[in-house]
Formats: C-alpha cells, sequence, structure tokens
C-alpha cells in the first residue's frame, strides 16, 4: 500500500513514510507509549515511537451529523452543507503492550464492528487536499489480497 | 474547626432559550430570585463567585445588582465553572472568613452541538480537522464499550430519556416541557451510535444562584437553611479515560467521578445508601447509567435492572435520579448546570418539589457534575 496515495499527509509528523507506514507516539523516560507524540516543552525526553499497525476494536461509534470547524472534512467547504457530509465510524483501537488510539474506521459496517475486533493501520483520502490515517478489519484485507 | 455552611437562598432563571436576556441578565435575574428568597437585599452579601462558558464575565453583575465594593471573583473552570464557584463560597464561609456569600453560574450557547478548539486544549490540529474531536463522540465510545463489558442494552438507553423528559414535563425551570414516549427516543436519529438524538443533551441558557451562610447567620436571620455536608471537586487521575484524548493509556486508571464521590461521601460521613434524591452529570443517556455506578449507588451492569424496574422515577422506589428532568430536559448552559443540580436538591430538600417533590421527607441529597476535561464535582445536602 502507499503507492495509490495521492494527498498530503493532514500532519507531516503524524505517520512514517515507510513503505509500510505507522502511526507515530513517544516513548515516556518511564518506558510508557503514548500518543499522539508530544510537541514543544512536553516533548523533552520522549522518543518518537513507531507504533504497531495491528490492534484490537476497543470501543467505536458512528458519526452522523457534519462536525463544527476546526472539521475539514466533506461538508464543510465553501458553499458546502450537511447534505455533502458523509458519515463515517470511529473507534478506539488497542495496539496491545503499546496505547490505545482513536481513529477512524473504514471498509466496515457499523453493525459488523465488536470488541477485540482484529484492525490494520492504513491511510485513507480524506478531503481534496488531505489524507489522513484509519484502521480496518484485517480478515476483509486478507481476503481482497488472497 | 471550620464553621458549618448553609444554602439559604436559591434562585433560578428558567433554562431553555431566552432571546430577550443576555446570559448575564440571566444570572441577575437568578440572583435576585436567592436574594428573595432569602429574605435579603443585595448589599447584605459579603463576598461572591461566578461565572460562565461562554456568556462572559460574572463580575460584571454588579452594574445591575448595586456597587457595593463586594469582592467578586470570575469563576472559569469549564462543566465544573458552577461546582468550584460553589467551594469557593462554602470555603469562604468555612473559614470563618465571611457570613453571607453568593456562588451564581449562568451560560447562552449557540445552538448545535459544542466546538472546540484543538489548540485550547493542547491537542494537534489534525485531531479537529479531522472530526474527532466531539464531545458526542467520547459519550457516545465511552457508552458503547460499558454496554458490552456490563450488559446495559440499547433500550435502558432510552428509558432514562424518557424518565427525563417525563420529569421535565412537571418542572417548572425545565427547558423541554413534553414527555417522549420510549419508541420515539429509539427510533430517533442517530447522532453518534448508540444514541439517539433524544439521548443527548442540547446546550442552552440558564442561571442558577444561591446563598450561602454561616449558622450564626442563618440563625439570625431565620433563614430556612440547607446544610452543605459535602463539597469535593476532583480532577483527572492518571490513566483515566476522559473526552479529548487521541491516545489512552493501555493501564486502567482511576476515574474523576470515583475519586470525587468518595471524598464527599467520606467528607460527609455518610455512604451511598443514605442518599435520597440524587442529580448525576446526564450529557447524554448513557452518562447517566455510568455515573450511577460511577458514584456508588450500584455495581456495574445493575442498571439494567434499576432501570428495567423505575427505580431511579420520582416514585421509583430506590433512589430518583434527575428528578428536574436533569440535562436532556433542561438543556446544558455550561456555567449553570452544576448548580442547577444543588438548586434542585434545595427545592426538593425543602419540599418545594411540587409536582416532582421526592416523597417521604427526604434528608441526604446528592449532585454530580462531570465535564471537559475530566472534572467531577460532587455536593452532598442536608435537611436537618
Amino acid at each position: 500500500m502507499g503507492a495509490d496515495i495521492m494527498g498530503e499527509k493532514i500532519d507531516p509528523n503524524l505517520w512514517s513514510d515507510d513503505p509500510e507506514p505507522h502511526l507515530i507516539g513517544g516513548r515516556l523516560p518511564s518506558g510508557e507509549i503514548v500518543f499522539p507524540m508530544p510537541v514543544g516543552d512536553a516533548a523533552k525526553g520522549v522518543e518518537p515511537y513507531k507504533l504497531a499497525r495491528r490492534g484490537k476494536l476497543w470501543s467505536w461509534t458512528s458519526q452522523g451529523f457534519l462536525p463544527k470547524e476546526p472539521y475539514e472534512g466533506p461538508g464543510s467547504g465553501p458553499g458546502e452543507g450537511p447534505s455533502d457530509f458523509q458519515p463515517f465510524l470511529l473507534g478506539y483501537v488497542e495496539l496491545p503492550g503499546e496505547v490505545i488510539v482513536e481513529s477512524r474506521i473504514v471498509d466496515a459496517r457499523l453493525e459488523d464492528l465488536h470488541l477485540g475486533m482484529d484492525l490494520e493501520f492504513c491511510i485513507v483520502p480524506f478531503n481534496a487536499r488531505y489524507d489522513t490515517f484509519a484502521f480496518r478489519p484485517v480478515a476483509q484485507t486478507e481476503s481482497k489480497a488472497a | 474547626m471550620s464553621e458549618n455552611v448553609y444554602i439559604i437562598g436559591a434562585g433560578i432563571h428558567p433554562f431553555g432559550r431566552t432571546d430577550s436576556r443576555s446570559g448575564r441578565e440571566q444570572g441577575v435575574y437568578a440572583v435576585r430570585e436567592a436574594l428573595q428568597d432569602a429574605g435579603l437585599e443585595w448589599p447584605d452579601i459579603e463576598c461572591a463567585y461566578g461565572g460562565s462558558a461562554a456568556a462572559g464575565s460574572a463580575d460584571i453583575m454588579v452594574n445591575e445588582l448595586g456597587l457595593t465594593s463586594l469582592p467578586f471573583t470570575n469563576v472559569a473552570n469549564g462543566c465544573a465553572t458552577g461546582g468550584s464557584a460553589l467551594a469557593a463560597s462554602q470555603q469562604a464561609i468555612a473559614s470563618g472568613m465571611y457570613d453571607l456569600a453568593l456562588a451564581v453560574g449562568f451560560d447562552k450557547h449557540p445552538r448545535g452541538a459544542f466546538n472546540a478548539k484543538p489548540a485550547d486544549y493542547g491537542l494537534p490540529d489534525w485531531y479537529g480537522q479531522t472530526g474527532m474531536m466531539l464531545t458526542t463522540q467520547f459519550f457516545a465510545l465511552k457508552i458503547q464499550r460499558y454496554m458490552q463489558l456490563h450488559g446495559i442494552s440499547r433500550i435502558t438507553l432510552g428509558r432514562v430519556a424518557e424518565k427525563a423528559f417525563r420529569n421535565g414535563a412537571i418542572t417548572p425551570h425545565a427547558w423541554r416541557r413534553s414527555p417522549v414516549d420510549l419508541e420515539t427516543i429509539m427510533n430517533a436519529p442517530m447522532i453518534n451510535d448508540p444514541l439517539t438524538k433524544y439521548m443527548f443533551c442540547s446546550p442552552a441558557e440558564g442561571a442558577v444562584a444561591l446563598i450561602l451562610a454561616s449558622e450564626k447567620k442563618m440563625r439570625e436571620l431565620g433563614a430556612d437553611g440547607v446544610k452543605i455536608r459535602a463539597v469535593a471537586v476532583k480532577t483527572r487521575p492518571p490513566n483515566s479515560f476522559e473526552v479529548f484524548q487521541p491516545g489512552i493509556s493501555i493501564a486502567e486508571g482511576g476515574k474523576p467521578t470515583v475519586l470525587a464521590s468518595k471524598a464527599a461521601f467520606e467528607k460527609a460521613g455518610v455512604g451511598p445508601e443514605d442518599i435520597s434524591v440524587a442529580q448525576l452529570q446526564d450529557t447524554e443517556s448513557g452518562a447517566e447509567i455510568m455515573h450511577m455506578a460511577e458514584n456508588g449507588f450500584c455495581k456495574d451492569g445493575e442498571q439494567e435492572e434499576w432501570l428495567a424496574n423505575g427505580w431511579t422515577e420520582i416514585n421509583g422506589g430506590k433512589l430518583p435520579v434527575n428528578t428536574d428532568g436533569g440535562c436532556l430536559a433542561c438543556g446544558e448552559p455550561i456555567g449553570a448546570s452544576g448548580l442547577r443540580q444543588v438548586y434542585e436538591n434545595v427545592q426538593q430538600l425543602r419540599q418545594r418539589g411540587g409536582a416532582r417533590q421526592v416523597p417521604g421527607k427526604p434528608r441526604l441529597a446528592y449532585s454530580h457534575v462531570y465535564g471537559a476535561p475530566g472534572l467531577s464535582a460532587v455536593a452532598i445536602l442536608e435537611r436537618e
């Protein structure tokens, strides 16, 4: 993956530029892993840390209405409105032994989501300019590849 | 040895939408109501604490109330603004420095969900840009996991909202004054799964003022006081799961509500079983359910049985919860919301609840507010 990604990263330091990208978290001097990587003074002593690409669904919900600003996805642009909004799924994904990260969930239906479901990191188009990160069900990815 | 502190006056400006009054004007209205209730005049008040989240500074109210030169401290503590104002005024009297203090909270928010700026919370811009920085999502994510782990059904969420609107219908200060049936609640548009439109409170307007007095002053005035047994405000402990968190620790952490609740019960020297009526933060239906357990009133999962049996109804037999319809029926003007709960408890303890009066002369009343970025305030009041 990665070859078909055309947009800019929504944040240049959010994920790595590896062929198989990783979210970038931070490792505190105590050894604890945090997400996102702190910035400014809070970053002192914190090592950037590539987070696992696989995790388990910890909780989830749907976003059924157009968020107000600073949301920049479909429906937020000039001349756009709630009818241009595309509802999406999001949740928390537990990266074993590391941290639980909040993420969009893609390539899944609400009714398919369940606690502990195996998910995999991916990059998805977000708006006309940017890509963002997401997690998607592992099984589906593997069946597609097969 | 700190002084006993009593609430001797309680005033409210009806919650909802009042286009003709600014948030601060609603605050002034509530202060005048509270003064009248206590049989006092504005110059009698010795110090004041108050604020709003979105409707300006409270100390400007002296322009309308009178330039008496009293110290007036603005409180800007997000969802705990009311709770913090109450705690500060309680401490002012408990310390022995003052005999009469005012706590006031008011607000006026635009329609629709609150929008927050990532930078204000020390978070990266992408978190807001990508549509993940919404309070409604947090509550949905928290209850979704809780439902899976503790066997809470969707209908139980609906029952909480149904009760809220039923109680709101008989509460003069509530915003939503019509009952909504369970089927309508369950079939309403989904906002954030599993929460439908009727399961969320809305930003609103309103104001509450409370007048606090020392025991000596209360007796001198012959006022009808309700004793403050405990006030506790707690911010989040390590590894907790709160609103606006792109990442959560894998270590299971504590909860600010549990900490505030335990501190308040300890201070008051009573337990959950002693409470006759409770106002619990119900930003949405799931919050009321989770807060029943976090405040120690039941075990995780028991809410399913409680709601099915109506045990939190006004005449439900166990523990009436959110007797004025809570945030669901009153809306949430952030600065006023926590004080509304205390106002409602004062009314209940003074037997002034009218159609919503809890039966059996309630003696101990409990209120709990929770908000961003992970803080909680609990107050326990007693009718002596």
